[in-house]
């Protein structure tokens, strides 16, 4: 129903500091779009620009093809769900909900029936005449999110809507809220700081940082293929681990020896030619280690994070490093044991001084034609 | 959820929990009684005192005249015209203080929580008048505001051809009022800006994005959110509105003839004046019943707010 376009969007203030630096984004209809990125990045700005809270300073925001810069914020036909909830607390559920049908002046048949429905599938039937101080998070966030439904817009926002949750609430509201897309079938824009609700709920995951665009797919691609280190560094938990280290001297068949601190070579076919000795960042995921007997890296167990179904741990490397490997949840290792870990060849990242990735993983499960990852098969040997 | 499971503990809580209050409450009594003691005499003597001399004769130019008067100085007092005319000058004054200091200071307030060069300095200069003791701030007006002569009123309407209004002889209970408004508002503008900055700002953005226009921002989010404030302000200006004294003493000492008479200048005129102590510690005894009708009403509504 609702596509949404950016187009070069600024945001700057008087006192001449930008916090969004220029945005080009693209929300087909009835995507489930998350921005994602730290504290600060400008991701609840850029998201009440879109609502209209906030002016754009350049560049263009555009709702199903038109330009809606200086449309009012109800007028946009978006709906937005707030931190807060940011419920009337004087109202009743009801009223909350329906409020927005008052101020249009829709007759009290329709907006009572619109209500009950969004009532129905929210299950707030049996709250409808109570005031939002006397519910629990999880229902004021149902109701916040009812008062977006009852006006049918062509695209809701969430602004980190699940983070005045606790850990359980979350989690089941995160399912809710997939539902919901699923039910509505509508385009839904939701800002979170949490890259575990940004990978379970996107579509597409938009990463933002420091007011810029660093990259934007699918959760598996930010995944699999990160375009430079902050995205490797953000998606993913536990962290990639990311490793400084020198380009060597090409050898014969066009890999690449990777000298890390420490000794360890490892060596990798990137996509590009490496000026020798120029300094690089090898970044290997959590689950990419294995513990082997012949693996290059060495360490004691410094710390053992038990998940039940995995464990973590995390190894001090004779170079003075942490790397934390992610092992079987029955792993019998315990504290100060002292590993040797091997990598997992074809899952190795290598990113570039100036941060961008150099050559990139295979991802488990290689579509046919997707050539640019298949060139970079990092294989490991011992210095 | 819960309410079955929670009911019971409940239930037992109450059963058992007078028995250990009353006995907590019987230890603390020895350390707080000092305290209560004195507020206690300090309320009971002024009180029982007003009482008993409003039933006596006793007037201070004829000490000879005394004894028990029973009802006398109550007879005497409803049937002074006086009297009557004071109760509505006081109710009058209390009531359109109230509603310029509340109707003004929320509008001001709302304002006030808008961005605008000059914030700080509008709003200090905006609370200043609460700061100018009453008898100065009547001296002010009665001498440099709407004195027809030398007052800034008379200049102005000099300044557009009119004849200027010799406001406290014309309109003596209006310009009293506007006197203790100009008095009262910054402190409903005090209470109620800070009311504005409490109320959670995403609401109104929340109000902005379901399409509510300032004008329905304002009734439907900010009043309501105001309400309690609003109750607030009532209570305590009605208390201090019903002694309003100094403004009366300095510009118009009651008059012209009584239009001017609130319930204090009355019972100071009965006691200083015309030295009838007895009478004026009987209209003191209505003032008193009077505040207390006021107070029980206040109170129940803000309590009945407190709720939301």
């Amino acid at each position: 129903m609702a596509t949404l376009s950016l187009r070069g969007v600024r945001k700057s203030y008087l006192a001449g500091t930008e916090t969004i630096k220029g945005i080009d984004l693209d929300v087909a209809d009835r995507e489930f779009v998350v921005f994602v990125g730290p504290s600060g990045c400008g991701k609840s700005t850029l998201l009440r620009m879109i609502a209209g809270l906030e002016d754009i300073t350049a560049g263009d925001l555009l709702i199903d093809g038109t330009r809606v810069n200086d449309v009012d914020p109800a007028s946009r036909g978006l709906a937005m769900v707030f931190q807060s909830y940011a419920l009337y607390p004087h109202m009743t559920v009801a009223d909350n909900m329906g409020f927005a049908l008052k101020l249009a002046g829709r007759p009290k048949a329709e907006r009572d029936a619109k209500v009950a429905e969004a009532a129905r599938i929210l299950q707030l039937e049996p709250v409808l005449t109570q005031r939002p101080r006397s519910l629990s998070g999880g229902q004021r966030q149902r109701v916040a999110i009812g008062r977006a439904i009852v006006r049918q817009p062509r695209v809701f926002l969430f602004d980190e809507p699940l983070s005045n949750l606790d850990a359980a609430l979350r989690g089941q509201m995160r399912v809710e809220l997939l539902r919901l897309h699923e039910e509505l079938a509508a385009t839904m824009i939701y800002v979170t700081h949490d890259q575990v609700e940004a990978m379970t709920m996107a579509d597409k995951i938009v990463v933002l940082h420091a007011g810029r665009v660093e990259q934007v797919g699918s959760p598996m691609e930010l995944y699999n293929h990160p375009a430079n280190l902050f995205v490797a560094g953000f998606i993913g938990s536990p962290r990639m681990n990311l490793l400084p280290g020198t380009v060597g001297a090409a050898a014969p068949g066009g890999t690449v020896p990777v000298t890390l601190a420490g000794g360890v070579t490892v060596s990798v076919r990137p996509a590009q030619v490496l000026a020798p000795g120029s300094s690089v960042t090898l970044g290997i995921r959590p689950e990419a280690l294995r513990q082997a007997a012949d693996g290059p890296f060495s360490g004691a167990a410094l710390l053992v994070e038990r998940l039940g179904g995995m464990t973590l741990v995390h190894v001090t490397l004779e170079s003075g490093e942490t790397l934390v490997a992610q092992a079987d949840g029955n792993d019998p290792i315990r504290a100060h044991d002292v590993i040797r870990l091997a990598v997992d060849p074809s899952v190795c990242h290598l990113f570039a001084a100036n941060g961008l990735v150099l050559s990139q993983a295979e991802p488990p499960q290689a579509k046919p034609g997707d050539l640019h990852d298949l060139d970079a098969m990092p294989s490991l040997a011992r210095a | 959820m819960s309410t079955v499971g929670a009911t019971v503990p409940m239930a037992d809580m109450t059963a058992s929990q007078p028995a250990a209050e009353r006995r907590a409450r019987r230890r603390m009594l020895p350390l707080v009684a000092p305290a209560v003691g004195v507020l206690l005499v300090w309320m009971i003597v002024p009180l029982v005192l007003t009482l008993w001399f409003s039933v006596q004769r006793y007037n201070l130019l004829n000490p000879a005249l005394h004894g028990f008067a029973g009802i006398e100085n109550y007879q005497y007092l409803v049937t002074d015209p006086d009297f009557w005319a004071s109760l509505v000058n006081t109710l009058v004054l209390v009531g359109a203080v109230l509603v310029v200091t509340v109707g003004g200071g929320t509008l001001l307030a709302v304002l006030f929580d808008q961005p605008f060069a000059g914030k700080g300095i509008a709003r200090v200069l905006a609370i200043s008048p609460f700061f100018v003791m009453p008898t100065v701030s009547a001296l002010v007006w009665k001498n440099l505001m709407l004195h027809p002569i030398y007052g800034i009123a008379g200049f102005l309407w000099r300044l557009v051809g009119l004849s200027p209004v010799d406001w406290f002889a014309t309109f003596p209970l209006a310009s009293v009022i506007a006197i203790v408004s100009w008095e009262w508002l910054p402190f409903a503008l005090l209470i109620l800006l800070t009311a504005v900055q409490s109320l959670d700002h995403s609401q109104i953005e929340a109000a902005r994005l379901d399409g509510a226009s300032f004008v329905q921002q304002f009734r439907y989010i900010m009043l309501p959110h105001l309400s309690r404030a609003i109750s607030v302000v009532i209570m305590i200006e009605t208390i201090f509105l019903l002694t309003v004294f100094a403004e009366i003493f300095v510009t118009t000492s009651g008059g012209p003839g009584n239009a001017t008479t609130n319930l204090a200048f009355l019972i100071y005129a009965r006691a200083l004046l015309q030295f009838d102590v007895g009478g004026a510690s009987a209209g003191g005894m209505v003032a008193i019943v009077l505040a207390n009708i006021v107070a029980f009403f206040l109170v129940r509504s803000i309590g009945r707010r407190m709720d939301i």
